[in-house]
């Protein structure tokens, strides 16, 4: 197939060309994705964290539960989504439906269970290492919680980064919710997924291929931070 | 019985066993203390009271149930039978937090020196400014290292940074686990001065380890377990020179005890 | 303390959304036109939108879906008008309240494309129903959009007309793909398929690979668009005023010239009918 060189070439001049409405749509699709992902840690790590260091009847429940919703098909929150968000739903006083506000709030359902199950995972690790110390110091619960979270700060990042390439990567919900309106709620992915049913396979590919150096870009530097601030705090 | 025997034996010089005419002294009180995880028993029925003025040294061969009973004295597990009392109160939240514990392993936040300081601090609502901790970092020869991360300190200094921090909390009870298994001897030694320090100062020490020469140094009274049971409880010279229990001479001796 | 820091969270959260949120709805006068994948993908909606625009200062944001999915969109109300192609769908829209009034925009037709080998030999054939047995016949492999779509809708009633239980094919040689046109041609392309697509979407495709034009001209082939102006009365969210604007731009004589002046390689892809509107 000689798409594929084609896409590396229209990559490459897409990206030199510096195309106004393709930096418009990676600037919508970072905007909506790291809001998500804010929103998502915002609510997920504490209740994680809570998770970890908890025991009630119910938690082994809860947690399968999370862990489920960790590969919930991004068309179901879509659709789910949209049917709270449309002007016949409960939320469409909100006229939030075709706006990147909706994508958001369809990304963070998407990746608040992946930070929810990521991090209880991680912070229970190092909880069988700090409780019976936490227990001798009678560390309060918030207290204990906030320290696990802060401890765990390097390993929660890779949760973020996990659930960045989520959100980054999903068309499914965003193209239901933002409805792939050009100059509005146009992303990455659903102008992907335009491309393909346009038949232009080597725009679609070369689009992918920059969607793919924007989360390599992403991901190199959280991990490029990580590495420098892990070696000024611990080994 | 066997071990009550032992425990006639060793209370003279003992504070009287009912501390209530003695108000400025404290008492650790265990009566028919057991303890079993999944009916395998660790602890059977112990009794004894340790007063509140002595450096205790808690010994025996593995699997004895040292680290257990230590555990159960400082609250961390609950036993499954039995009470402990400190100054006749059940150990609980608040008694706890007059305790402290240093583990064999020290456990430290993965932060600086003096954020683990702070940490501990803060809990109790403590001064935490850094003059103000510096003095507890100097105690242990810690105050070049205030803004290491804890994690990358050596063995020792990561031990001298646990015991600073349990001593931080002016502890009244200080439970400390093989404070100085594998550690350099220079860290051994301030440990060990440390804790006879802090044991002139009136905290009550507890400590558990396998050095019967550390044991010699700092031992002012000797709790000897075996299989679970207190098998004597006696004044360090008595014990050292004369031990009354059998499974005590066998230790000393270095005999294998199973 | 505590509460301090969760009043603070709270902000970030707050903040981040709005940073989202906020070039959206500063934004000025918009309406959402529930549309189909034809006008949008070929480029047609990106050519006379601007002039709409020009003129009213009204934004106007399309959502390129299937006619069905459009129509049930509408329906819930997440739309101001309707700009879709399949005549009795609309009618029945309007019929049952939810649209206001239907008018015709323009028309162009649909086309049956195939392999250049052609193992079914409809090439040249301009009765639609004909070709469509001879595939049938042939057992050819067709793809359908199976979507509920316009074009999907246009495609079953030829195959009714020309007496071929396709249900019965289903799995068989008649593939259902579920999905767009463009997904559909893509899949007809990989499997060497034939398909019914309108031909604006055909022209503007670019993955034809060994695919072509091989029956058209069939009057049933013709593929009617219009236009409706979701019911306020149903939905009091409806920008009745910006929408009519837009029906009136679009049904009057600038934007029917904009609608003809609109070629994809030299070629017209819709012609403007709105003057013959009969309703």
């Amino acid at each position: 197939m000689q798409d594929f060189g084609s896409a590396f070439g229209l990559a490459f001049e897409l990206i030199v060309g510096f195309d106004t409405d393709l930096l418009a749509i990676v600037g919508l699709s970072l905007r909506v994705t790291f809001a998500a992902l804010l929103i998502s840690c915002l609510i997920g790590l504490p209740i994680g964290a809570a998770l970890a260091v908890s025991s009630f009847p119910g938690r082994g429940a809860l947690v399968v539960t999370f862990n489920t919703m960790m590969g919930l098909p991004p068309v179901v929150v879509g659709l789910l989504a949209y049917m709270m968000l449309s002007n016949a739903g409960p939320l469409g006083v909100l006229k939030l439906l075709y706006t990147p506000g909706a994508m958001v709030i369809a990304q963070t359902i998407l990746v608040t269970p992946i930070v929810v199950a990521l991090s209880r995972q991680m912070i229970e690790d190092l909880n069988k290492e700090y409780a019976e110390q936490f227990r001798s110091l009678v560390v309060p619960f918030p207290t204990a919680m906030a320290a696990l979270l802060w401890d765990a700060r390097f390993a929660l990042a890779t949760v973020a980064l996990a659930g960045f390439g989520r959100a980054i990567a999903e068309v499914g919900a965003v193209m239901i919710v933002g409805g792939n309106i050009n100059h509005v709620t146009r992303v990455m992915t659903t102008a992907i997924a335009l491309e393909t049913s346009k038949g232009d396979l080597a725009l679609a590919l070369a689009l992918g291929i920059i969607l793919l150096i924007i989360a390599m870009a992403v991901n190199a530097a959280v991990q490029g931070i990580n590495a420098k601030a892990r070696r000024n705090a611990y080994a | 019985m066997h071990d009550a025997a032992a425990l006639r034996e060793v209370l003279p010089r003992a504070v009287p066993r009912r501390a209530i005419s003695n108000v400025g002294h404290h008492t650790l009180s265990v009566r028919n203390l057991s303890f079993a995880i999944d009916g395998h028993k660790i602890l059977k029925n112990i009794s004894f009271d340790l007063p509140g003025d002595e450096l205790t040294v808690l010994m025996g061969p593995n699997g004895a149930g040292k680290s257990v009973l230590l555990r159960l004295l400082h609250g961390l597990i609950a036993p499954s039978n039995g009470t402990i009392l400190w100054n006749g109160e059940p150990i609980d939240r608040s008694i706890r937090k007059i305790q402290a514990m240093v583990f064999q392993k020290p456990v430290l936040l993965r932060r600086s020196v003096l954020s683990n300081l702070r940490f501990v601090m803060g809990l109790r609502g403590l001064a935490k400014s850094r003059s103000e901790l510096q003095p507890i970092l100097k105690r242990l020869h810690l105050e070049a290292l205030a803004d290491r991360p804890a994690r990358l300190l050596s063995g020792g200094e990561q031990q001298r940074l646990a015991l600073a921090r349990a001593l931080a909390l002016k502890p009244k009870i200080l439970f400390l686990d093989e404070p100085c298994a594998n550690l350099d001897p220079a860290s051994v030694q301030l440990i060990e001065d440390t804790i006879k320090q802090e044991k002139v100062q009136g905290t009550k020490i507890i400590l558990v380890t396998h050095d019967i020469l550390q044991a010699r140094r700092l031992a002012e009274q000797l709790v000897f377990l075996h299989r679970g049971e207190v098998a004597e409880i006696t004044p360090a010279d008595i014990f050292f020179d004369a031990p009354t229990s059998k499974e005590a001479r066998a230790y000393l001796d270095g005999r294998i005890l199973i | 303390m505590l509460r301090k820091t969760a009043f603070s969270l709270a902000f970030i959260a707050a903040a981040a959304l709005h940073w989202t949120i906020a070039p959206a709805s500063a934004e000025e006068r918009f309406i959402v036109v529930q549309s189909t994948t034809s006008t949008a993908n070929s480029g047609l909606l990106d050519a006379i939108l601007p002039k709409f625009k020009d003129k009213t200062g009204i934004d106007v944001r399309v959502v390129a879906v299937g006619t069905g999915q459009a129509i049930k969109n509408a329906t819930n109300g997440d739309g101001d008008v309707l700009f879709v192609h399949a005549k009795s769908a609309e009618e029945k829209f309007v019929a049952d309240g939810w649209g206001v009034k239907r008018r015709d925009v323009m028309y162009n037709d649909f086309v049956i494309v195939g392999p250049k080998g052609d193992p079914a030999g409809i090439k040249g054939m301009d009765e639609a129903t004909e070709a469509l047995k001879k595939i049938a016949e042939a057992g050819a492999p067709f793809a359908s959009r199976g979507d509920d779509s316009g074009t999907h809708k246009k495609e079953l009633s030829l195959w009714k007309a020309a007496d071929v239980d396709v249900a019965h094919a289903s799995g068989d040689w008649y593939r259902e793909t579920g999905s767009g046109m463009g997904a559909t041609l893509n899949t007809a392309a990989g499997m060497g398929a034939y398909a019914l697509t309108d031909r604006a979407t055909w022209i503007s495709f670019k993955n034809k690979s060994e695919l072509a034009i091989l029956a058209e001209g069939d009057d049933r082939l013709f593929n009617q668009y219009g236009v409706i102006l979701v019911n306020p009365e149903k939905h009091a969210a409806v920008k009745a005023d910006e929408g009519n604007a837009f029906i009136d731009w679009l049904t009057g004589p600038e934007g029917q010239q904009a609608i003809a002046d609109y070629k994809l390689e030299g070629q017209q892809l819709f012609f403007p009918n709105a003057d013959k509107a009969t309703n």
